[in-house]
């Protein structure tokens, strides 16, 4: 497959203060190639990614585009040569409507000088039409769900006469059925001879979508090649550098019928979302969520944690009936939450490692309000240590942390703290296999050491290496629970399928 | 990653970092070269007593800012301290203070609770109080000007104007040195800091961490009041008169400033308390230089304008 270079990236070389993130990385991109690019987190997809978008400016190499050097400054700037990007947070309007995003910047004229709407909507319809999206271009943006607004992120970079379309991580909020509309829309791309250059986590879906796959590792070139010269073992070892090791259910048997109960929750209402469900947890046991989005999973979790009220229904901890009002009720009892958005819920991005880690430990560790350093230092070096956190000093801000290691920074939140429960939602979600099998690990070791964990995830394949017993979720109500080796994709599928009433039918209930 | 080298993004890293100092060198530098007679001890006791009320209010700005929110009621809650002790001085000078405090603490808990549990905007919350509080502030005293008289405890009150530590240290550095010392203490020791860049950091980080955000911005709040307070009790000391209608007119804008050009985000989170020092002693810099010079007031006020510009267009953080 020798067909003309497209993009050809040299040496690229970027840095940060005392960090190099990049350390001379090659990458080239051929006209119309669906192109993986993969790595750990913090092996520097994202900043090559802005080193090519005008959001960072590169310290060194050089950037080849359409057969010219380009040294782009801004984003506009690589618009206009081409190259546009689908962001995991869209950057769209969400108040504006679907025509109005299509055309933001770039609003078609009247001959008054007015804004020709008419061209815009019939110009929208036509854009996502080809793409086989057929939606009301007149409605605000936000009325559609995630599919369809990256839909119409696409159709603007495609109706800019874009030449290569980034994705970064475009499937992580899509369920199937919109991914293969995603992975439809792809392939029209490539048809019309626009290279992709497409960022995942999904094993599955770089073998699915891709030809080509380069591989990052720590800032530098790992490998490049076609996709079938490789396997997923192959891939994974690429990544991580040593010998893949297979994630795999390491408990078998279950042992908690007459364990202390921690914690139970009964008759839980709130709102739609949740409709009279009850759950117990055991002291030591991994109890996993399963269920759709939208079955009410994380709601639970919040009610228990004390983030929102429910309308009715009891917690019992530890034999008493408890009203926790807010986390910090919750936390004082043996409580720790990792929420699934990190951003918007987990890190106090611009504060250090060591503050992000120790901010619900401060009260214990100070006398009359004031903290003491030397405490504050032990415990963090101490879980730096022993979660591997890889970061250039303990006073980094947290932001430029990686995915995996601010996860693990979070975790070590609730872990000096001696937490009884861990809720975990989603904890691998965005994070790399060899980041990804290290949490996993340490959440049997934690359950070894007798502490409860809650675990969310829309996973299953998490959720069958790590739980005790699994409560299958619709609707917010209670389906099933499974237990041990009971938990498998199968099973829950099973369950949640046969839990709908009968007008829905089993398709729908797949795609909630 | 550990790797650490360092580069160009480094040095301009340390740049800005100091840039807040860097212009105040500047600003000495070109004294020393232009002004006449700059170098004396006058001067520099004069920058300090001067800038008494920038430097109290701009410390509680930057507590304030560094939430995320603003506070532009500190001119209003300062007239209001000074009517008050004024008011109350015919039982003793500390009454009158304890008085003043706890009227401006009102205002600042009022400020906080709707901030903080009503969620309310900052700025349309302390806009209102601006404006209230100034107007109590007038009523109190059917808008008229207290003078002083000279009776012995407007003495006593005009003492801590006037009065010089052995003889020479203006008492405006008591305060100045203690509210900053306190609120270094504040941000670099204790608990309340942490949460307050927390909770201007990400507040839904902050909740689900246990952080009680609602407490925290009602103290940042009545902080930011009750240091407000102290300086329009320290204004009125110095000039012996007590005006509703003008004391602490503006001196909100003057805090901010000093606070934008210490270097504080104003998207809150990032505390630079020795930078809103370096900014208020920079801009109070400004007014000497241009008197000194015997240039017309009101080119202060355009360099005042360039050097924020410059700052903060220094300090910039690029969004990615």
């Amino acid at each position: 497959m020798s067909r003309e270079i497209l993009l050809d990236m040299k040496g690229i070389v970027k840095t940060f203060p005392g960090v190099r993130a990049l350390k001379g990385v090659d990458f080239s991109v051929a006209k119309g190639e669906v192109h993986a690019l993969m790595g750990e987190n913090g092996a520097g997809k994202s900043t090559l990614i802005k080193a090519l978008t005008g959001i960072y400016q590169k310290d060194g190499g050089t950037i080849t585009f359409d057969g010219k050097e380009i040294n782009p400054r801004t984003v506009l700037e690589a618009q206009k040569e081409g190259i546009s990007t689908i962001y995991q947070e869209l950057n769209l309007v969400p108040f504006q409507t679907v025509y109005e995003n299509m055309y933001l910047g770039r609003e078609p004229r009247t001959s008054y000088g007015t804004v020709d709407r008419k061209a815009m909507i019939e110009g929208s319809l036509k854009t996502l039409g080809e793409m086989g999206i057929h939606v009301d271009v007149t409605k605000p943006l936000k009325e559609f769900g995630t599919a369809v607004q990256q839909m119409v992120a696409i159709g603007r970079a495609v109706s800019v006469n874009a030449k290569l379309v980034i994705m970064d991580e475009p499937t992580s909020s899509l369920d199937k059925k919109e991914v293969a509309v995603l992975f439809d829309v792809i392939r029209k791309l490539k048809e019309k001879n626009i290279a992709v250059i497409f960022i995942s986590h999904r094993l599955d879906e770089i073998f699915e979508i891709c030809e080509r796959v380069t591989i990052l590792k720590d800032g530098e070139l790992s490998g490049s090649l076609g996709i079938e010269e490789l396997d997923q073992l192959k891939l994974i070892t690429y990544m991580i550098g040593k010998e893949a090791k297979q994630l795999e259910r390491t408990k078998s048997g279950y042992n908690f019928d007459g364990a202390q109960e921690l914690t139970s929750m009964k008759n839980i209402w709130q709102g739609v979302r949740l409709n009279g469900i009850g759950i117990d947890i055991k002291k030591g046991e991994v109890l996993g969520l399963a269920g759709l989005l939208g079955s009410g999973r994380t709601e639970l979790a919040k009610v228990l944690f004390g983030a929102t009220t429910p309308d009715e229904g009891e917690i019992i901890w530890m034999g008493q009936n408890e009203k926790f009002k807010s986390p910090r009720d919750a936390i004082r009892k043996g409580m720790g939450f990792c929420t699934e958005d990190r951003k918007v819920e987990g890190i106090i991005p611009h504060l250090s490692v060591k503050e992000n880690m120790t901010i619900a430990l401060l009260p214990q560790i100070s006398k009359m309000g004031v903290v003491s350093k030397k405490a504050q230092s032990d415990i963090v070096d101490n879980y730096i240590k022993r979660l591997k956190i890889k970061t250039p000093s303990p006073n980094q801000a947290i932001r430029n942390l990686s995915g995996g290691n601010q996860q693990k920074v979070l975790l070590a939140r609730w872990l000096c703290m001696n937490p009884k429960l861990v809720i975990m939602d989603e904890p691998t979600r965005g994070i790399d296999v060899g980041a990804k099998a290290e949490i996993e690990a340490l959440i049997q070791e934690l359950a070894g050491e007798g502490i409860s964990v809650l675990m969310i995830s829309s996973e299953i394949a998490e959720l069958q290496r790590n739980c005790d017993r699994v409560v299958v979720m619709r609707e917010g109500v209670k389906l099933k629970e499974l237990i041990d080796d009971e938990i498998n994709q199968d099973n829950i599928m099973e369950v949640i399928a046969s839990g709908g009433n009968s007008e829905i039918g089993k398709e729908e209930v797949v795609h909630e | 990653m550990s790797n650490k080298t360092a580069t160009r993004v480094d040095r301009m890293e340390t740049l800005r970092k100091y840039s807040a100092a860097i212009l105040l060198a500047a600003m000495l530098l070109l004294n020393l070269i232009i002004t006449p007679n700059f170098f004396g001890v006058g001067t520099f006791w004069n920058i300090v007593t001067q800038s008494c009320t920038v430097i109290l209010t701009g410390m509680g700005m930057t507590m304030v800012i560094s939430t995320g929110g603003i506070d532009i009621s500190v001119g209003a809650v300062m007239a209001l301290a000074g009517i008050v002790s004024m008011k109350t001085l015919q039982f003793g000078l500390v009454p009158a203070i304890i008085c003043a405090i706890l009227a401006c603490l009102c205002s600042g808990l009022i400020a906080g609770f709707m901030v903080g549990k009503l969620r309310v905007q900052p700025m349309v919350v302390t806009l209102a109080l601006m404006i209230g509080v100034r107007g109590v502030a007038q009523v109190i005293n059917d808008g008229k000007i207290f003078y002083m008289t000279s009776d012995a405890l407007s003495a006593q009150y005009k003492f801590l104007g006037s009065h010089k530590l052995f003889g020479a240290l203006p008492i405006q550095l008591v305060p100045i040195l203690l509210s900053i010392l306190v609120t270094y203490f504040i941000f670099e020791k204790t608990i309340l800091g942490r949460h307050i860049q927390a909770t201007g950091d990400n507040p839904n980080s902050a909740t689900l961490a246990g952080i009680n955000t609602t407490v925290t911005l009602i103290i940042v709040y009545m902080t930011s009041a009750f240091l407000a307070a102290v300086a329009g009790i320290f204004a009125v000391a110095k000039i012996g008169a007590s005006d509703g209608n003008s004391l602490g007119l503006l001196a909100e804008l003057d805090a901010i400033a000093a606070v934008a050009v210490g270097g504080t985000s104003m998207s809150g989170g990032r505390a630079k308390i020795f930078g809103t020092v370096i900014g208020a002693l920079t801009m109070q810099l400004i007014t000497i230089t241009v008197n000194m010079n015997n240039i017309t007031y009101e080119y202060a006020q355009v360099f005042k304008a360039i050097i924020i510009i410059v700052a903060v267009y220094i300090q910039r953080e690029k969004t990615s």
